[in-house]
């Protein structure tokens, strides 16, 4: 009986659909996406687009990713184009520079960003510094992608964010997408930038579904690399932020807004290079800053962003110090609660704003 | 749009100083010439008939690993070619040379790694691979950065930090590019994973291209270089692995550095064969045999080219504290490359002696006037400082020393 229901409710729905797109025109079809979808379908429409561009990694093939980004790649693209790599991060990573310097365009996959360390002299030395030394004789299209910061239960060895070290170096393109929207339209811009990009994700971010409207879906939205987002407009404070404390910013922006504190929150979207002007247009507007990441504090981004602010002409519309929050100044803890208590919490947030407002 | 970007000029053989010659240097210049174009034309005329056109000589056989046959024991060269080898070893020769100087009079300052004595290698290399084929290397590549299509006043710009340089003197002795040359590398080791790559994109591109991944005995050991012989055996990549072992990895021989000592078995299940580095035919024939080991898809080989350095390690290193005089003077008398082919030449009638004397003198005034351009070209404008960071990248702003300076960066 309920099979027959069901079978009558979608013949319904079908014939809803057919009517709609007759009489009606097609509106648009927003679509419930995961990054995790996103990421997959720009680079798969990526590697359709160009056939230079190939995708090499530790378990990208056959096994469709260690976080099943790259999932059905392999089936679709065949050897030649996803191919697995052993675990030698350095030699790999060289690999996909050498092969960028040669005119191909590589997505270097990191099965964490941790594991980068391994080959962090491929990305700095031989990929972000190889334009400048040769002036403008060599350049390197190459993207290094993969999961970034601190994940669930997986303690210190593999928590580290590299948002500060990579954002440090001149030559590099550093992004960090929060969204789904931005997963797609940041990897397609780094995919097609002829520059290294190290493009941090986050892997509890991976299953996150996010609305994207048609616009998004197509295979041209490009969100340029460089400019931040404004996800939340306000007026009393600006919270800025990126990758997975985005998330956490706006839930602190919805408690405070219940007792009339009005938070903007802006999406970093990108690291490096920094969008100081979004930044220091709305502490015009609100003259109150602060700034949380998943990372540690010492010359990390929110210190980067609190010295542009310092030096720039948004000082002045300070009416009370910048201040950053922070995952606490430790390796990363295994048990639960210290693990919980070692990255920012809403409430962390809150009590910052609050602080900073003096309410 | 079209990856960058190898300028045309580099292309185009030896750029001409007219552009700061006064009309008086040029006339000089032109007349000398002359007189010199219409010896040249005497002294072949007269010697056209009498010099053995092609000899046949015997080479080293070669140590082989995992090889049931190597390149051939005899190699034959024809006057030209020996005249062209002759030639480009000589101007490595003098190039090095007067880099040495330049250095010591503080012109040229920083690194500055030194070729000679290993000249074979690089003129061998290149005579049995193709121009269209790709080539890494290390940080002693100024040999490199000429076989490769680079010019001596170039080079020598480069190493003065001159707006001529072959990189706009941003990059420096060990910095140096050209059509498919990926440098110079400063990073011990991280040249050959790069290389690799390469390989991995001729493959990729199907043009039956191969890259050429060179080292020395010190990078032999590096981790990186071992991950590099498994991806590229397992993937089939045609890419030539060369060691250059001039029996010190800076201040250190061979035997304090490594293990095994047999560079050419260390690629395992790479086969691997090695060569006398000092003799340019026997070079020249093992890179024929590698490239058509390569390019007939049976994947990676690896060459180790036994030879020598005359300077330290660099200039900043006189070469003799972990080494004799002695050995040094004996490789001179007994092994250099260039007496070893001149040697040939003349006692098989293949050139005369005035001939090459007539070589070595162009040679040393093309070094010179290279020279000249390399002491006097203006360094880079300041304007430049911030430019090359991005490619195809709209005109961006990069932050000064201070907050208060803002400098253009473009593409």
């Amino acid at each position: 009986m309920a099979s027959l229901r069901c079978f009558l409710r979608s013949g319904k729905n079908a014939v809803t659909a057919v009517l709609r797109r007759e009489f009606h025109g097609t509106p648009p079809a927003a679509v419930q996406v995961t990054v995790r979808d996103a990421l997959n379908q720009a680079m798969d429409e990526e590697l359709e687009r160009d056939e230079r561009v190939f995708l090499l990694g530790e378990e990208v093939a056959q096994y469709d990713g260690a976080y099943k980004v790259s999932r059905g790649l392999w089936k679709k693209y065949g050897d030649k184009r996803i191919i697995d790599t052993p675990i030698t991060e350095m030699g790999f990573a060289g690999i996909a520079v050498g092969a960028a310097m040669a005119g191909l365009r590589p997505i270097c996959e990191f099965m964490t960003f941790n594991f980068s360390m391994q080959a962090i002299d491929q990305v700095i030395n031989s990929a972000a510094k190889t334009y400048y030394m040769s002036a403008g004789l060599q350049s390197v299209p190459i993207v290094f992608r993969g999961p970034n910061g601190a994940s669930a239960g997986v303690a210190a060895q593999h928590s580290q964010c590299f948002a500060a070290w990579y954002g440090h170096c001149p030559g590099l393109k550093v992004v960090s997408p929060w969204s789904a929207e931005d997963a797609r339209g940041l990897l397609k811009s780094a995919i097609r930038d002829d520059n290294p990009v190290v493009f941090l994700e986050n892997e509890l971010m991976y299953g996150v579904p996010f609305e994207m409207s048609e616009e998004v879906q197509s295979k041209d939205f490009l969100i340029p690399i460089g400019k931040a987002k404004i996800e939340r407009q306000g007026n009393h404070i600006t919270l800025v932020s990126h990758s997975r404390m985005v998330s956490l910013c706006l839930d602190a922006a919805a408690v405070l807004a219940k007792e009339g504190i009005e938070c903007e929150v802006i999406n970093m979207r990108t690291i490096r290079p920094l969008d100081a002007e979004a930044i220091e247009t709305s502490i015009m507007k609100t003259n109150h800053l602060v700034t949380v990441e998943g990372g540690w504090p010492q010359f990390g981004i929110g210190a980067e962003i609190l010295a542009w602010i310092m030096e720039g002409p948004a000082f002045n519309y300070l009416d009370a110090p910048a201040v950053r929050v922070t995952g606490v100044d430790i390796p990363m803890p295994y048990a639960k609660i210290l693990e919980d208590n070692s990255i920012p919490q809403i409430k962390d947030i809150i009590f910052s704003v609050k602080k900073t407002l003096n309410v | 749009m079209p990856l960058p970007l190898f300028p045309e000029h580099l292309n185009f053989p030896a750029h001409n100083a007219s552009a700061n010659d006064s009309s008086i240097t040029k006339q000089i210049f032109f007349s000398t010439n002359v007189i010199r174009s219409l010896l040249r034309v005497v002294v072949s005329a007269r010697t056209y008939a009498d010099f053995t056109p092609q000899a046949t000589f015997d080479i080293k056989k070669c140590d082989l690993h995992k090889l049931e046959e190597g390149p051939p024991l005899q190699a034959m060269l024809s006057r030209e070619e020996g005249l062209q080898y002759y030639r480009t070893m000589q101007t490595m020769r003098r190039m090095e040379l007067k880099a040495d100087q330049l250095y010591k009079q503080k012109i040229i300052r920083g690194f500055c790694h030194l070729y000679d004595g290993q000249e074979a290698c690089a003129v061998g290399i290149e005579a049995g691979i193709n121009l269209s084929d790709h080539l890494i290397t290390a940080y002693r590549a100024h040999a490199y950065t000429l076989t490769r299509g680079g010019t001596v006043r170039e080079i020598m710009a480069e190493l003065t930090g001159r707006r001529g340089g072959i990189a706009k003197g941003k990059g420096g002795s060990m910095h140096m590019y050209t059509k498919n040359f990926y440098g110079g590398n400063g990073i011990v080791g991280a040249q050959v994973p790069l290389g690799a790559g390469v390989a991995l994109a001729c493959k990729y591109l199907g043009k039956n291209e191969l890259c050429v991944c060179l080292y020395g005995d010190g990078a032999a050991n590096q981790g990186q270089i071992f991950e590099t012989y498994n991806m590229a055996s397992l993937w089939k990549l045609p890419c030539i692995f060369i060691c250059e072992n001039n029996k010190y990895g800076m201040g250190t021989s061979v035997e304090r550095a490594a293990a095994s000592t047999d560079y050419y078995k260390r690629g395992d299940f790479i086969p691997g064969l090695r060569v006398d580095g000092m003799d340019i035919l026997c070079v020249r024939e093992a890179t024929k045999f590698a490239a058509e080991h390569c390019r007939s898809g049976k994947g990676p080989i690896l060459m180790e080219l036994q030879t020598y350095r005359y300077h330290g390690h660099s200039m900043s290193d006189p070469g003799v504290s972990y080494r004799t005089r002695e050995e040094i003077q004996e490789v001179r008398s007994k092994s250099d490359p260039i007496s070893m082919l001149k040697d040939r030449m003349l006692s098989n009638n293949m050139a005369s002696v005035e001939e090459l004397k007539e070589i070595d003198v162009e040679v040393r005034k093309e070094i010179e006037d290279a020279a000249q351009f390399a002491t006097t070209d203006p360094e880079p404008p300041l304007d430049d400082l911030c430019n090359h960071i991005f490619y195809n990248n709209p005109p961006m702003e990069v932050r000064g020393t201070n907050p208060w300076t803002k400098l253009k960066s473009v593409s």
